[in-house]
C-alpha cells in the first residue's frame, strides 16, 4: 500500500471508485423500483379515496422499522447480499413517493381534466398525457427526498458483511484507527447525495419549461428538505 | 363543418340520493345558431350541457343529433365532434398554446405538422397573435386564455360547440370583447352552440334562442331574447330578467328610424348669419362641428362668436351613437348622458348624421313597441337580427 489519498485496506476487495459505484447502484436501484411501484398504488388512491389513508399508514409503519430488523428477517431468504439491503430502501422510498405522487395527480385542476375528457381522451390518455406530466415537478421533488435518503441510508448495509458501499470504509476505520478512511466515506456519501439532488433539480428544470419562472419548487406540499431527511435518516 | 339539430327528448336526470338536477327536458337545439340555458346556480343547466357530450349520462330520456342517438357512437368518438369550452379555459398547462390547439387533431391521428398548421390558423381566426404559439399557458392573460380555449374547441372543425360559462372569470371589459369575438366567429363559422351562463344580460346578447331555467331542472321559457324581454312566460322569468328589462329590450331595435335633425348643427368657422339662422329655429342648443365634420360640443346660440368659438369652452356632447348601426338604447342612453337631453348621432365615418331629442327617441321607442308586439306573435322561430350596442 503507498498511502495514496484513496487507497483502502485489501480486505475490502475493491477500490474507492468501485465501492462509489457499488454505493450509487445500491442507493438508486430501490428508489426505482420503489417509484415504479408507488405510480400505481397512488393512482389507485387517487380513484378510491377512502384507500388513501390506510396505504399511508402502512408505508409509515413500514418506514418505521429499523433496518436492521429487515436485515434478520430478509437473510433467511436473501443471504448477505446487496438485494436485503437494497429491500428495505425501496420499502422506504414508498413513504415519500406515495404521498407525492398523490398530492402531484390531486393537483391538477379540475377544469383541466373535465377539458381533457370532453375533448375524448379515455382514462389512460389522460393520465399518460395529462396527469402525470402535471404531477411531475412533485414526482421529482419526492425523487429528490427519496434518492438523498437512500444514498444515507446504504451505509448500513456494512453490517451484513461489507454490503455498504462507502459504509463498509466506517467499520475498517475504526478497525485500523484511521479517521482517513471515515473522512472517506462520510464526504464521498455527502458528494454523491449533493451531486444526485443537484441532477435531479436540473432534470425538474427540463422537463418543466411550462413553470412559471421564480417558482419552480413544485407547490408547498409540506415534503421535508432533502437535508432534513438526511438528518433524520442519520438519527435512525 | 356547419352545426346539427340537437334534439333532447323528456330527459330526466336524477342522482342516486334523490336530487333532481334535470327534470322532464325536451326542447330543440336549432342548427347554426347559439342557444344559451341561463338560470340561477343549481337549476341544471351545466348538465344538460354535459348530457349532451355524455360527461353526464341521462336517467331518462334520449338526446339525438340530426335524428341519431348520441349513444349509438364510443363516447370518444362524439366528444371528440364536439368542441368544448369551460370557465378558466382549463388548459393543459404543460403544453404550448399550439399543442393546446392541436389537441383534438392529434387524438384524430392528424399529423403533427397539419395539426399545428391548423392551430396557428384558428389563432389567428380567434384574434391570437401569432407570437404567441410557443408560449405555455401562464404566460398569457386570462382572455387570452379563454381564446386558446375557443381555439381548441374549434380545431377539428367539429359541428356542435358547447360552452360552459366560458367568460364568467374575465373581468366585463374582455368579457364583452370575447362575446362580440363569439358572435363574429360565428357568422363566419355556423356552428351550433350550446352556451351555458348565469349571467342573463350575456344570454340576451350572444342567444339566437335562451332557455330559462330554474331551480329544481324545470325549463322556464325558451324563446329568442326578444321575445324574453317582452314576453316573460311567469314571474320567475320577469324576476329573472330583473327590473330593466325594458331598456334592455330597445337593444333590439335600430337606430335607423330615427329623425334626425341637422338645424341645430353649425361648423366651428360658421358666420354670424349662420349662427343667428339656425339658433332662430327654436332650439335651446346648437352643437359645433369641426372642420372634419366630428362633434365638439354644445353651446347656447347666445354664446357663439362667429369666428371666435373656443372649443374648450363648449359643453361637453357626450358619447355618440351610430346612427342606423347601434340599438335605441344606445341612442337613448347617449340623450339621458347629454347635458343637453339631445343626443349626438354620427356615421360610420365619426361625421355628425344629426341630433335627436330624448321626445323624438321617446316616440321612436313607442312605434318600436307596437311594432314589436306583432313581431313576437307571428316569428316564434330563431333568426332574429340582432342590432348592435
Amino acid at each position: 500500500m503507498s498511502g495514496g489519498l484513496f487507497d483502502i485496506p485489501s480486505d475490502l476487495q475493491n477500490t474507492y471508485w468501485g465501492l462509489v459505484g457499488l454505493h450509487l447502484r445500491e442507493a438508486l436501484i430501490p428508489v426505482v423500483v420503489g417509484l415504479v411501484v408507488a405510480l400505481p398504488i397512488a393512482q389507485l388512491c387517487v380513484r378510491l379515496r377512502w384507500l388513501y389513508p390506510p396505504v399511508l399508514w402502512v408505508t409509515t409503519i413500514l418506514y418505521a422499522i429499523p433496518s436492521l430488523a429487515f436485515f434478520v428477517v430478509l437473510i433467511d431468504y436473501t443471504g448477505q447480499t446487496e438485494t436485503t439491503v437494497m429491500i428495505p430502501l425501496g420499502v422506504y422510498s414508498l413513504v415519500v413517493f406515495v404521498p407525492a405522487i398523490v398530492d402531484g395527480v390531486r393537483s391538477v385542476p379540475q377544469e383541466t381534466l373535465d377539458a381533457a375528457t370532453a375533448m375524448g381522451l379515455g382514462p389512460v390518455r389522460r393520465y399518460f398525457q395529462v396527469q402525470l406530466p402535471i404531477a411531475a415537478p412533485a414526482i421529482i421533488a419526492g425523487l429528490r427526498v427519496a434518492t438523498v435518503s437512500s444514498i444515507s441510508l446504504v451505509s448500513v448495509g456494512m453490517l451484513i458483511g461489507n454490503q455498504g458501499g462507502l459504509g463498509n470504509l466506517l467499520n475498517d476505520g475504526m478497525i485500523y484507527h484511521q479517521p482517513r478512511l471515515i473522512w472517506l466515506s462520510v464526504v464521498g456519501t455527502a458528494v454523491l447525495a449533493i451531486l444526485a439532488d443537484a441532477l435531479l433539480v436540473l432534470l425538474r428544470v427540463l422537463v418543466t419549461p411550462w413553470m412559471p419562472r421564480g417558482n419552480r419548487r413544485s407547490r408547498p406540499v409540506d415534503e421535508p428538505e432533502p437535508m432534513q431527511a438526511a438528518l433524520e435518516d442519520a438519527v435512525r | 363543418m356547419f352545426g346539427v339539430l340537437i334534439r333532447i327528448d323528456s330527459v330526466t336526470k336524477r342522482y342516486p340520493d334523490g336530487t333532481v338536477a334535470v327534470d322532464n327536458l325536451s326542447l330543440e337545439i336549432p342548427d347554426r345558431s347559439i342557444t344559451v340555458f341561463v338560470g340561477p346556480s343549481g337549476c341544471g343547466k351545466t348538465t344538460t350541457l354535459r348530457m349532451i357530450n355524455r360527461m353526464i349520462e341521462p336517467s331518462e330520456g334520449t338526446i339525438t343529433l340530426d335524428g341519431k342517438d348520441i349513444t349509438q357512437q364510443p363516447v370518444n368518438t362524439l366528444r371528440r365532434s364536439m368542441g368544448y369550452v369551460i370557465q378558466n379555459a382549463g388548459l393543459f398547462q404543460h403544453r404550448t398554446i399550439v399543442d393546446n390547439i392541436a389537441t383534438v387533431p392529434r387524438l384524430l391521428g392528424w399529423s403533427k405538422d397539419r395539426a399545428r398548421a391548423r392551430a396557428r390558423e384558428l389563432m389567428e381566426r380567434v384574434g391570437l397573435d401569432g407570437a404567441l404559439a410557443k408560449r405555455y399557458p401562464y404566460q398569457l392573460s386570462g382572455g387570452q386564455q379563454q381564446r386558446v380555449g375557443v381555439a381548441r374547441a374549434l380545431a377539428a372543425d367539429p359541428p356542435v360547440l358547447l360552452m360552459d360559462e366560458p367568460f364568467s372569470a374575465v373581468d366585463p371589459v374582455v368579457r364583452k370583447g370575447l362575446q362580440d369575438e363569439l358572435l363574429r366567429i360565428q357568422g363566419e363559422l355556423g356552428k351550433t352552440i350550446v352556451f351555458v351562463t348565469h349571467d342573463i344580460d350575456e344570454a340576451v346578447k350572444i342567444g339566437t334562442m335562451v332557455a330559462v331555467m330554474r331551480t329544481g331542472g324545470h325549463l322556464a321559457q325558451f324563446a329568442p331574447p326578444a321575445e324574453l324581454l317582452s314576453s316573460p312566460a311567469d314571474a320567475f322569468v320577469e324576476d329573472f330578467l330583473g327590473a330593466d328589462r325594458g331598456i334592455r329590450r330597445l337593444s333590439f331595435f335600430s337606430s335607423a328610424g330615427l329623425d334626425l335633425l341637422t338645424s341645430p348643427v353649425v361648423a366651428v368657422d360658421a358666420t354670424a348669419e349662420q349662427i343667428a339662422e339656425r339658433g332662430a329655429n327654436d332650439v335651446p342648443y346648437l352643437l359645433v362641428i369641426g372642420a372634419d365634420g366630428r362633434p365638439l360640443g354644445w353651446s347656447e346660440p347666445g354664446a357663439l362668436t362667429a369666428g371666435d368659438i373656443d372649443p374648450s369652452r363648449l359643453l361637453a356632447h357626450g358619447r355618440p351613437f351610430e346612427h342606423g348601426k347601434d340599438s335605441l338604447r344606445a341612442a337613448l342612453d347617449c340623450a339621458v348622458l347629454s347635458p343637453t337631453g339631445w343626443a349626438v348621432a354620427v356615421s360610420a365615418d365619426g361625421r355628425v348624421a344629426g341630433v335627436v331629442s330624448q321626445q323624438t327617441i321617446g316616440e321612436a321607442i313607442r312605434a318600436a313597441h307596437a311594432e314589436g308586439r306583432t313581431d313576437a306573435r307571428d316569428s316564434g322561430d330563431a333568426g332574429d337580427a340582432k342590432v348592435a350596442g
